[in-house]
């Protein structure tokens, strides 16, 4: 039976780390669902639901050799894997300002008591070491509307953080 | 009365240049007739080319009047459409009924000049802003062969701002 599995990888960065990585589970009869591989603060990450149709220890025996020869940490999970269950996001909300410790927790605290189901976040640290700006971007679906998100951020927004909040206009033509 | 099939990626029929309508007989007001209905049994169907269908002829028809407080010129059937100007830029998500289960921001022009021959071969000009020109330019795309796919922009680093043009009174038609 085809099982899906959620492989981690992170190590530092370098050429060929997707090509090696990818290879060896195409090798292995591996097929990659939704991915997503990026490099944060000079790190490599990957996150990768791959079905496979052996047990746990055996992927894990695919992938440590690829792991160890590029230096990365590895970690699989076995997961209920779900392709074509996309979540439509409906809000998009950008946030800027100076680094200011703890404003990803206010920021997603007061979204989700607004009604904020978050399907996507990433953010940055731009700027210089003197002087760090923190970039925030936020897709999600606000169940409430977006006017509750707009009330809820209202406060933050005081403190001299930059905030916009848009609807995604999503059109299927 | 009758809907027609809507055809999926990676049909070859998507990515063909789509020739101009001679002329307008019986034949293709049926077509169009056809098409229109197919557009309006999609939830949400606001546009269609008619090479969605697997007819390769320059045919869109866009109706984005359902939608609330937008610049929007009615119902359109659009025969060898040309889009004559475009003015600014604005990224959205996108979707199509040819594409199931993705959408991706793209780029578009904000407002668009077009001229097009109506169903009884008048040739009119329309200027879109907004939500309309979008969708215009992706049915548009679809009469070159071009999916929504073939313009899309990292989720991961936008940034920009959508523009929001604040329609008046008087400009839905």
């Amino acid at each position: 039976m085809i099982k899906w599995y959620m492989i981690t990888l992170v190590g530092g960065d370098k050429p060929g780390i997707v090509a090696k990585v990818t290879t060896a589970l195409y090798q292995a009869g591996c097929n990659l669902g939704e991915t997503t591989m990026l490099r944060l603060g000079g790190n490599f990450t990957i996150m990768l639901m791959a079905s496979f149709i052996g047990a746990e220890e055996t992927l894990e025996r695919v992938i440590e050799p690829v792991a160890e020869e590029l230096q990365l940490r590895c970690h699989v999970d076995y997961i209920e894997g779900k392709l074509h269950d996309h979540v439509e996001p409906n809000v998009r909300i950008t946030i800027f300002g100076s680094d200011k410790a703890g404003i990803v927790a206010s920021v997603t605290s007061s979204l989700a008591d607004a009604g904020l189901n978050i399907s996507q976040l990433d953010s940055d640290v731009a700027g210089s070491e003197e002087s760090p700006i923190y970039i925030m971007n936020i897709e999600g679906v606000a169940e409430n509307g977006i006017d509750s998100l707009e009330q809820a951020l209202e406060s933050i927004s005081a403190e001299g953080v930059e905030i916009n909040i848009e609807p995604i206009d999503t059109f299927i033509g | 009365m009758a809907i027609i099939k809507v055809i999926k990626y990676p049909d070859d029929r998507l990515k063909v240049v789509s020739i101009p309508v001679k002329r307008i007989d019986q034949n293709i007001l049926s077509f169009i007739k056809d098409l229109e209905n197919t557009m309006r049994a999609e939830p949400g169907g606001i546009g269609i080319a008619a090479p969605q269908v697997g007819n390769t002829i320059r045919v869109v028809i866009i109706d984005v009047s359902s939608k609330p407080n937008i610049k929007h010129n009615g119902r359109l059937v659009l025969i060898n459409p040309e889009i004559e100007k475009w003015d600014g830029y604005a990224v959205g998500r996108e979707g199509c009924m040819s594409v199931p289960d993705y959408t991706g921001n793209v780029i578009r022009a904000e407002k668009i000049n077009l001229s097009a021959m109506d169903e009884t071969g008048q040739v009119r000009s329309y200027e879109m802003v907004g939500y309309e020109a979008r969708v215009a330019q992706h049915e548009i795309d679809h009469l070159d062969g071009l999916l929504f796919l073939d313009r899309l922009v990292s989720r991961r680093n936008d940034l920009f701002r959508r523009k929001v043009y604040q329609p008046s009174s008087t400009d839905n038609r």
